[in-house]
């Protein structure tokens, strides 16, 4: 066949081609391969050869005397129309000389076309053929109506049968239709009537389709066409926005649920832009829209109108929504008509006391459909001239005091926030807008700032002001507004900051802080003026509470640390332009804690430490890297000016003051969330410091000096040895920290000698701190990838096991127990330090390389303890490690992996204490029994597997475990069936003891597995 | 020709909506020990999915049980379903019960004494079926016909989902 598109070929040799091809068109046995060569030869471009007019014209008058598409397989059909559609596209000329048969046969091959695929191009056909004949032509005038039958029998698109899996989308074809529908103006007497008929039908699907349609055909039929329509196209469409409109009241261009309605609008938009004045009439008149008004001031209360008339208030409102926002002058007719009657009938509710609902809402919807109007995208000045503006200009001060009125008065909550949706967009006009006056947008703004100030008892009119203020904020920032500006700043920004700062009590201090930082949000300037006045308050309620452990102070500080580092920080990270006011924010706090130095001993908020360091450590991160070095620089200094951290004094370690307590624990944030390439000054000292606090048990420390060695250069070539001495690298940090503990020589001593040295002087807890740092420590080294983690964790390991020589007091089981857990700390993620927004280092698969590093070792391990004590110890160890892997990686070892899990299961579960790395662990199993490549491990330990989860379900610590064990055991009855029967009797004899659960879902549970495991049995 | 209906347009009514119980406020609440005792809505749960024998409805939407026909002790052991036949007559009535009992065995722990009954002054041999359903041998000699197990599960199935 001919493939070769791209191949020079001469003239002759495609004419004789062609006219092989056309030729051969009449014998019907080989009529697939000729249709491929003709298709292959008509699609060539003319600078490889194309064939000419005359072949083209002669393949044509072959095509129509020898083939009867409809008869043909779906393939031949495709390759046909296709033909078809080339003759149109490339060779119109020639299908020109064949007068209206062409098209007669166009005809005969599309009609009753079925398949999706074939009527995709039969739709494009019909386009391109109302396209390529002009308008006037007989031709098409003749053939218009038999296309359009041909046509409309598709409408609207619906597939009887489920789809497979190539098949044409649904809309793809719709949408061909539609353009097919909408190609030439003369299908009009046919199509709009077919259309309104489906319109009609009851089916959603209909009705969108035949929206969609004549919105599309409206615009390409053109006006004149249209104009004939309109009556019925009202009513139609009248009748669809009413029947579907939703009860909710949606104002402006607001998302519409309804998908009918949502199309109806596009359409009625369409009318109206096309053709101003008559379409216009019609909805002006119409008596339904007329009588809707007039009732209007029966609906008092958004609460007390019934659900049919909110329908139909929705409905009204979207139609007057989208007639007035269509165009100026459609804008105009509507304002002459209704707007005035709406604002006196709204205002009339000053004379009898009573809101006015109904009067409020289309009132609402009209300012939104003309604030589009001036705000849309296209309109660059502001058509002061148009009649409404006058109108608008005319009432505005009525208005907006009647609608404050109605906000501050009504009782109901929705009626209240329609008034603010009002003056909202009252308040968003353009600031050189003239009908809206600057007075009255001043106005406006402090009348919000009162209810902001005054009455936030009232929740929800309280947010909806505040949003509205906001959107406001963000409106004169987007559109760059001048003369609004500073109006803004003055009613409200400055109010904004005043209230932060002033001390009355009589408004909650978190509203004050959410209104603060949400009219924050809008603008960077305001942001910066806010964050100012944050930074005030928060420095004033710490200074207090250090004093004299306010507990009042202390709350207030916890607000604002809290809204800072959850608000305002993120807020900062979002925008682009760069800043200091996190360094700011961190200079201030040391600020503080340098001048106050006279500390209350009584402070006993541990909670308030926590958020400050919080929110220390995230405007560290946020910092670049010089301004983190300042930062660190200023902490250092108060730090080292502090006397109970003078490195002088013998090693023991020092009873912290709270004073000390906090500057520690300041400065291990600081140092957590360093930039890896900040630069460190006296690394040395800082390393002595953190490893004494540490030794109090300080857990920060441990988490600074995690991070420090997960972020140190490893050597520093262009300082040089010759660098200063308080400079050092990684190796040399190692040093004083690790090594410490560990000595290279022999681990054994090393061990020994901690436990020694701590059984003499009396301090049992020193070495379990030592312990917990050492685990951050192997974190920090273990994420960077460095080999040194290797001695940590042998280390660990030998606290684990060597503790058989020795006797088994409680010390040495605290200091298992820490060992044991550090391989919590070092396989789980943590949010306090050595993560992603801190800046850690992280090495991709670093928990997996862990795994593989460790386990051989726990597990040969486990086989020779025979202490119980250090073998559950082991077995704690590993199920850290095990419940933090990733699943993928347990995966692989699985089969090795199972009868350490249920070995580890089962002693685990025998201590209360270890209840949730029980429940971890069984996660573990069970999400090897939900994953197909698990099966196999499964069913070779299935004995043991079914015999610990059978004793599980009864673990009466935590109902989570027998849940997730009975869960497991009707995983299990998946297996194949050789495997699991001859258990059947011993499960379902549990799960009979399971229905008798105390817990109510444990027992839902039994029964579902008792129901899978009876299935096998019977 | 299949058997014709005994009920061949019953009502279906609506459902209740099913409120998922109120947890205990926050996990901090939540007692590990405290025991929840077997209650009247749970045992609805088990019963409400059951198919109706000749219809592709759930018991719950023919109302021939409600969530008030079940009375239950936990304390002493004891539940009571307390179920309405659509129509009568119907023969089906002691197949339904036949299937609650069933589903009941299945559910609740053994201690429980199950008793099944047909509400009072809704079926025209109401102590026949009565007697029949609480009569440990025949419910017994009832499932050794697999013809009538085969029936009882079919209708248990969607309960189960």
């Amino acid at each position: 066949m001919k493939r070769l598109s791209s191949k020079r070929l001469e003239d002759r040799t495609v004419h004789s081609l062609i006219g092989f091809f056309s030729d051969r068109l009449s014998d019907w046995r080989a009529l697939h391969g000729v249709l491929v060569g003709c298709l292959a030869l008509m699609r060539r471009k003319s600078d490889t050869g194309a064939i000419s007019s005359s072949d083209a014209s002669v393949v044509a008058r072959s095509f129509m005397e020898n083939l009867q598409v409809q008869s043909y397989g779906q393939q031949d059909r495709k390759l046909c129309f296709e033909i078809l559609e080339c003759l149109l596209d490339s060779y119109f000329d020639a299908a020109l000389t064949l007068k209206d048969e062409f098209i007669y046969v166009i005809c005969e091959a599309i009609d009753a076309e079925k398949d999706p695929q074939c009527l995709l191009i039969t739709f494009h056909l019909v386009e391109l053929v109302a396209l390529k004949y002009p308008e006037s032509s007989e031709e098409l005038t003749s053939y218009a109506e038999d296309l359009f039958n041909i046509l409309g029998s598709y409408f609207p698109i619906h597939f009887t049968h489920p789809k497979g899996e190539d098949d044409v989308k649904r809309e793809e074809l719709s949408r061909a239709l539609m353009l097919a529908f909408a190609s030439t103006p003369l299908f009009e007497p046919f199509s709009i009537p077919l259309l309104l008929e489906k319109l009609s039908s009851s089916l959603p699907s209909a009705k969108i389709e035949s929206l969609k349609y004549l919105s599309h055909c409206t615009v390409k039929y053109g006006a004149q066409r249209m104009l004939k329509h309109h009556e019925a196209l009202w009513s139609s469409l009248k009748d669809s926005v009413f029947t579907s409109a939703t009860s909710s009241l949606a104002v402006g261009p607001e998302h519409q649920d309804n998908k009918i309605v949502a199309e109806a609008l596009i359409l009625l938009q369409k009318l109206i832009q096309q053709d101003n004045a008559s379409f216009l009439n019609l909805i002006l008149k119409d008596v339904e829209i007329g009588m809707s008004l007039k009732t209007l001031s029966n609906y008092k209360s958004h609460d007390d109108i019934s659900e049919p008339d909110k329908q139909r208030l929705n409905a009204v409102g979207q139609i007057l929504y989208v007639s007035a926002a269509a165009s100026a002058a459609s804008c105009n007719a509507v304002f002459q008509s209704f707007f005035s009657g709406l604002v006196n009938g709204l205002g009339s509710m000053t004379l009898d006391e009573k809101p006015h609902f109904g009067y409020l809402y289309i009132c609402v919807e009209l300012l939104a459909a003309c604030r589009t109007l001036v705000v849309g995208p296209s309109t660059t000045t502001y058509p002061e001239s148009e009649s409404w503006c006058g109108i608008l200009h005319g009432i505005c001060s009525s208005l907006t005091s009647s609608l404050v009125k109605s906000m501050k008065e009504s009782t109901k909550d929705v009626d209240s926030h329609y008034s603010v949706k009002g003056l909202r967009i009252l308040a968003s006009f353009p600031g050189n807008f003239m009908p809206v006056s600057k007075s009255t947008f001043e106005n406006i703004l402090a009348e919000f700032i009162s209810v902001i100030s005054l009455n936030f008892n009232n929740t929800s009119l309280w947010r909806s002001v505040l949003n509205a203020l906001a959107e406001i904020g963000s409106y004169i920032e987007e559109y760059h507004d001048s003369e609004k500006m500073p109006s803004f700043d003055v009613i409200v920004v400055e109010r904004m900051v005043a209230l932060l700062s002033s001390d009355d009590s009589t408004m909650p201090l978190s509203l004050k802080v959410e209104a603060v930082s949400e009219i924050g949000k809008t603008n960077l300037k305001y942001m910066l003026k806010i964050v100012q006045e944050l930074n005030k308050a928060i420095c004033t309620s710490l200074h207090e509470y250090w004093l004299d452990g306010n507990s009042k102070s202390a709350e207030r500080a916890m607000l604002l640390l809290e809204c800072y580092s959850v608000k305002v920080l993120p807020w900062f990270d979002n925008i682009e332009v760069t800043n200091d006011v996190p360094m700011h924010f961190a200079l201030k706090i040391w600020d503080e804690i340098q001048v106050s130095t006279i500390f209350s001993n009584s402070l006993k908020e541990k909670k308030l430490l926590e958020i400050t360091m919080n929110a220390m450590k995230h405007a560290v991160a946020s910092c670049s890297e010089v301004s983190q070095s300042l930062i660190l620089d200023k902490a250092f200094n108060i730090l080292s000016s502090s006397t109970s951290f003078q490195l002088d004094e013998p090693v023991q370690p020092a009873e912290y003051s709270c004073r000390d307590e906090w500057i520690i624990s300041l400065f291990d944030s600081v140092i957590t969330a360093l930039h890896p390439k900040t630069h460190l000054n006296n690394t040395n000292q800082i390393l002595q410091i953190l490893m004494r606090a540490l030794q109090n048990g300080h857990v920060p420390s441990a988490h600074a000096l995690g991070s420090l060695l997960n972020k140190m250069p490893v050597k520093d070539n262009k300082l040089g040895a010759d660098s200063d001495a308080q400079f050092c690298t990684l190796e040399e940090a190692i040093d004083i920290t690790i090594n410490r503990y560990i000595s290279d020589d022999n681990n054994e001593i090393g061990v020994s000698n901690l436990k020694s040295s701590n059984v003499n002087d009396g301090l049992e807890h020193v070495s379990v701190h030592g312990i917990v740092g050492l685990a951050w420590m192997g974190k920090g080294l273990l994420m960077r990838g460095h080999e040194k983690v290797k001695d940590v964790i042998k280390f660990l390991l030998n606290c684990l096991i060597s503790n058989e020589s020795i006797d088994s007091s409680a010390v040495c089981q605290d200091m298992m127990r820490a060992a044991a857990d550090s391989f919590g700390i070092i396989m789980s993620d943590s949010e306090d330090c050595l993560n992603k927004r801190l800046h850690a280092t992280i090495r991709p698969l670093y928990k997996q390389r862990l795994f593989n590093m460790v386990m051989p070792i726990l597990r040969s391990s486990v086989v020779k303890s025979d202490s119980p004590i250090t073998r559950s110890m082991l077995h704690r160890a590993l199920a850290h490690v095990i419940t933090n892997t990733p699943l993928s990686a347990i995966m692989g070892e699985a089969n090795k992996l199972i009868p350490l899990l249920i070995d580890g299961l089962t002693i685990l579960s025998e201590d209360v204490q270890n209840r949730d790395i029980v429940y971890n662990l069984l996660l573990v199993l069970s999400g090897i029994l939900t994953d197909k490549n698990g099966q196999e491990a499964i069913v070779e330990n299935a004995y043991i597997i079914i015999r610990c989860l059978n004793k599980l379900v009864f673990y009466q610590h935590m109902m989570l475990v027998r849940e997730t064990a009975i869960q497991c055991l009707t995983a299990m009855s998946e297996l194949p069936y050789a495997t699991i029967y001859r258990f059947s009797t011993e499960v379902l004899q549990t799960l009979s003891r399971a229905l008798d659960d105390p817990k109510r879902s444990v027992r839902q549970e039994a029964v579902k597995c008792r129901h899978a495991w009876t299935k096998i049995s019977s | 020709m299949a058997p014709a209906l005994i009920n061949a347009n019953p009502i279906v009514y609506e459902k209740k909506e099913r409120p998922a119980r109120i947890r205990q406020p926050g996990d901090n609440g939540f007692d590990e020990y405290a025991p929840e005792l077997i209650d009247q809505l749970e045992i609805f749960e088990h019963i409400r999915d059951i198919k109706d024998p000749e219809h592709p409805y759930s018991l719950e939407d023919l109302k021939v049980i409600t969530e008030d026909a079940v009375e239950v002790d936990d304390k002493r052991s004891y539940v009571r379903v307390t179920f309405t036949p659509t129509v009568e007559h119907c023969s089906m009535a002691t197949i339904i019960g036949l299937c609650l009992r069933v589903k009941l065995m299945r559910s609740l722990p053994s201690r429980f004494k199950v008793d099944i009954r047909v509400a009072p002054g809704t079926h025209a041999t109401e102590d026949a079926v009565n007697k029949q359903l609480n009569d440990k041998e025949r419910v017994a000699a009832a499932l050794e016909n697999p013809n009538l197990v085969d029936m009882v599960d079919e209708c248990l199935h969607p309960s189960y989902e």
